[in-house]
């Protein structure tokens, strides 16, 4: 169960972990307790499996990295071995099967564009997958993934 | 633009981070320089918007947000940036994109909404659609998570060699 104590510590951390020479001692200030405090808590909701994972997350965009939402279509009896295929390509982050005509939804970060298209025409090509649809960004309005517990 | 030096930093900064007194120190010994030369790159990349956030992201199932839908609108193109600014008001919102639809999928705007249940993520989906004044939507749940994870930037320059 998580106490107050770490609700608040996890609302904090979710949003601003401080860029400088001591960020926990900076977080224990503003939760009024110390530093050590801070890392144990943060080690015990780690390894607790509340926390995914700590530490810098960039803008792919801003990378310069080519990002789409691709969707396949697939017959049931072929559906793990096409996500366990779709898993294997490194630029793809998020993969989850969705109910509906399209049932497994994945997003794919690429170098470049020509690399993208490599990877979902190998993707379309697997068996079992009956069509591929790719819903690359015009416009990113929001991305924040932080809940308030 | 990127130098050599940047996309160290950002494979480096992949890494697990130190859950210690001084991580960044840490971190910079990996990559090389000093520690205050690694908080002036972190400042500035995060002033560029090329960092989003230092910060952890948390498993929104063990926290209690145990339902997830992907939500699939139709929208009209001229009214994309009044809905996206609307819908990412919304806190249950974690994503918000305008995105260009097919021929076979006619759906050009998605929002993530995650809840505690099925029949929250439903009752959210059609507060949004009531506030917009939509009503072309489908609510896409996830049945099972497959992969999460984060993206690996620049994995090549992770493990000392600056390949040229």
């Amino acid at each position: 169960m998580l106490t107050a104590f770490d609700k608040e510590l996890l609302n904090i951390i979710q949003t601003r972990l401080p860029i400088e020479h001591r960020p926990f001692g900076r977080v224990a200030e503003w939760l009024e307790t110390d530093e050590t405090t801070v890392l144990e808590r943060l080690s015990w909701l780690k390894a607790n499996g509340y926390i995914r994972r700590i530490g810098a997350f960039f803008d792919s965009t801003c990378l310069g990295y080519v990002s789409t939402l691709a969707a396949v279509k697939v017959c049931p009896d072929q559906l793990e071995a096409v996500a366990k295929a779709i898993n294997a390509y490194a630029g793809v982050t998020h993969n989850y099967e969705r109910e509906g005509e399209y049932n497994l939804w994945f997003t794919l970060l690429t170098p470049d564009q020509d690399k993208q298209d490599r990877t979902l025409a190998n993707i379309r090509n697997l068996p079992g997958v009956e069509g591929l649809i790719s819903l690359p960004a015009i416009e990113k309005y929001k991305v924040s993934v932080e809940f308030n517990l | 633009m990127l130098d050599n030096l940047d996309k160290k930093i950002i494979a480096v900064m992949q890494d697990d981070f130190p859950l210690v007194a001084e991580p960044y120190q840490e971190l910079a010994a990996r990559i090389g320089i000093s520690e205050d030369e690694l908080l002036t790159k972190l400042n500035n990349y995060q002033k560029a918007g090329k960092l989003r956030k230092m910060g952890a992201v948390l498993k929104h199932r063990e926290i209690g947000y145990a339902a997830n839908a992907l939500c699939a609108w139709i929208v009209p193109e001229t009214r994309l940036d009044e809905v996206g600014r609307l819908m990412s008001g919304c806190k249950a919102v974690t994503h918000c994109y305008a995105r260009i639809p097919q021929p076979e999928w006619p759906y050009n705007f998605y929002t993530m909404l995650h809840a505690h249940t099925r029949d929250e993520c439903k009752a959210l989906a059609l507060k949004l659609a009531q506030m917009a004044g939509l009503d072309s939507y489908t609510l896409l749940f996830s049945t099972r998570e497959w992969k999460k994870t984060s993206m690996n930037y620049f994995p090549e320059y992770a493990n000392g060699e600056w390949p040229e």
